[in-house]
């Protein structure tokens, strides 16, 4: 027999439609009342002809674009071989910081004053500690290049940041998971590799994936020690034409570099939520 | 016949709290051994030393001759020949059924993945799970949870096979499937200890039932004799309280 909805169903499918009608109105009224105030505040304010010059101008803008992309192209390769670094120095900390093994007593100590330190130190300080720093103990076979050293900074810190979050990941694995590989005969680097880490990364993927894109940001800041990259290059561009166009440029660069990480997080984040929802665990 | 399992004098405390009290119990070849009790009285710690997953205080736990409780034991040898399933199935959610069934007897036993996976397919045909071979345990009910952690425990052939409550669990209709499956192993000859709530299945599986209260072994014997005509208080009282609850 075919189903036919009862009034009953009819009714509240209507009273249902009505609503969300009304929800979509009113967002749409919202959203362009919000749009005209932020207009009219930032238009009216008595310098915007002067900041749209000197921010917004389309001839600078397509001016600078070529050596600011180039600039680009630095920060790209910086990010990649930094996000590598990371996740392989992140991973040996944290498995180091979770280890009970005796003789790995001295590791588990290095590794804690190091997150300590580095979750703690501004990035800017490090960067500048080891862009001087390094160079100015003159060792010869390390060589003074402020791309190499900003790379090193960076991976300094946030190896300390990444190997934080995977070490709740592995603390989060529930313990009975350790237990039941045990039971089966696995030693305890077998149950780290073969059931802990894979659980525990994939628990903490998208805090993780979130360090990465800050650290997708963050490669801009190497150009304080004088590596051209984007932000320098963009710099360069303004001191010569005296227009801060550039520096939009830059940030519109970085923005777009970092949006398909960020989107990849949500939706990574969404579907574990919704696994957990599937499974009643929430 | 062959003891395949020798527990003497075992005592256990958890901090002040004395949870195993003196026991000790041989578990012949083949023998199909259930321990009872109420939630507290010591079965799960009982199962959890034997398969080395807690320290004992006092006492010895022999496999097969060997002294398994001695200092400096190669506890992940010890264990790769107890097989072990507890009452949250535990499986490895990362892992596919066949995943899981095959990691201890290729890592552990150095079996090739063919043969392993042949094996768990073999096994799993059998226990009508074949078609789950390629799924993940969260996509299976309850009871084939519990199935597929059972034949995990019995693909490396263990001589000994820990049951903790296996069917806590689950409802009525899972719990028949995860018993037949039990039973099953038992016409096989499989060597079991099994910890369970169920005294109808008790009643029909075992060769041997032990009593446990406050950590002490009270009564033990063959199944008909010791759930039909207790003969301690103790006994008595925790049988009454499971029949006025409607278990028995």
């Amino acid at each position: 027999m075919s189903y036919k909805p009862s009034s009953l169903q009819l009714q509240r499918e209507d009273a249902r439609r009505r609503a969300s009608r009304r929800s979509t109105l009113i967002a749409a009224v919202s959203t362009v009342a919000f749009g005209l105030v932020a207009v009219i505040v930032v238009t009216g304010a008595p310098g915007f002809d002067r900041v749209r010059t000197s921010f917004f101008s389309a001839k600078y803008a397509s001016h600078a674009l070529p050596t600011v992309f180039h600039g680009l192209l630095l920060n790209l390769r910086v990010l990649i071989i930094a996000e590598i670094f990371v996740l392989i120095f992140g991973l040996l900390i944290a498995v180091a910081r979770t280890t009970k093994q005796p003789i790995l007593f001295p590791l588990r100590l290095v590794a804690t004053f190091y997150t300590d330190l580095f979750r703690g130190l501004p990035l800017l300080l490090v960067l500048l500690l080891v862009g001087l720093g390094i160079p100015g103990l003159r060792i010869t076979w390390i060589p003074n290049s402020a791309v190499l050293l900003g790379t090193v900074a960076l991976i300094l810190t946030y190896s300390a940041y990444v190997a934080e979050v995977i070490r709740a990941g592995i603390e989060g694995v529930n313990p009975a998971q350790r237990q039941a590989a045990r039971a089966l005969g696995l030693s305890s680097s077998q149950t780290l590799r073969h059931v802990v880490l894979p659980q525990a990364i994939r628990n903490v993927l998208p805090p993780l994936l979130n360090d990465l894109v800050s650290l997708q940001k963050d490669s801009g800041l190497i150009s304080v020690l004088g590596a051209v990259d984007a932000i320098r290059a963009a710099g360069i561009e303004t001191a010569r034409s005296f227009n801060f166009t550039p520096y939009l440029v830059a940030g519109t660069f970085f923005v777009l570099m970092t949006i398909p990480l960020t989107r990849l997080t949500d939706w990574l984040a969404r579907r574990q939520d919704a696994k957990q929802k599937q499974q009643g665990r929430w | 016949m062959r003891t395949v399992l020798e527990v003497k004098n075992l005592r256990k405390c958890y901090g002040s709290e004395l949870v195993l009290d003196d026991i000790s119990l041989a578990i012949p070849e083949h023998s199909v051994n259930v321990v009872i009790g109420a939630s507290g009285s010591g079965k799960s710690t009982f199962m959890r030393c034997i398969n080395l997953l807690e320290e004992i205080d006092d006492g010895q736990i022999l496999l097969d001759g060997e002294d398994i409780s001695a200092f400096g034991t190669n506890m992940d040898k010890v264990r790769s020949n107890i097989g072990s399933v507890f009452q949250a199935f535990n499986l490895f959610p990362h892992l596919s059924v066949l995943e899981n069934i095959t990691l201890a007897p290729r890592l552990v036993h150095g079996v090739s993945r063919n043969d392993a996976e042949e094996n768990a397919m073999a096994l799993l045909k059998r226990f009508g799970l074949a078609e789950k071979a390629r799924g993940y345990p969260d996509l299976l009910s309850g009871g084939q949870q519990q199935r597929v952690a059972i034949i995990r425990a019995i693909a490396t052939n263990p001589k000994l096979l820990l049951l903790d409550e296996v069917t806590s669990a689950l409802d009525p209709v899972l719990i028949a499937e995860v018993l037949t499956l039990i039973a099953e192993l038992k016409s096989e000859g499989m060597t079991m200890v099994i910890a369970t709530h169920e005294m109808g299945f008790a009643k029909r599986i075992a060769d041997h039932v032990i009593f446990l209260a406050d950590g002490k072994i009270h009564e033990e014997g063959n199944p008909s004799e010791i759930l039909n005509n207790p003969q301690t208080d103790r006994l008595k009282e925790f049988l009454g309280a499971l029949h006025s609850a409607g278990r028995l």
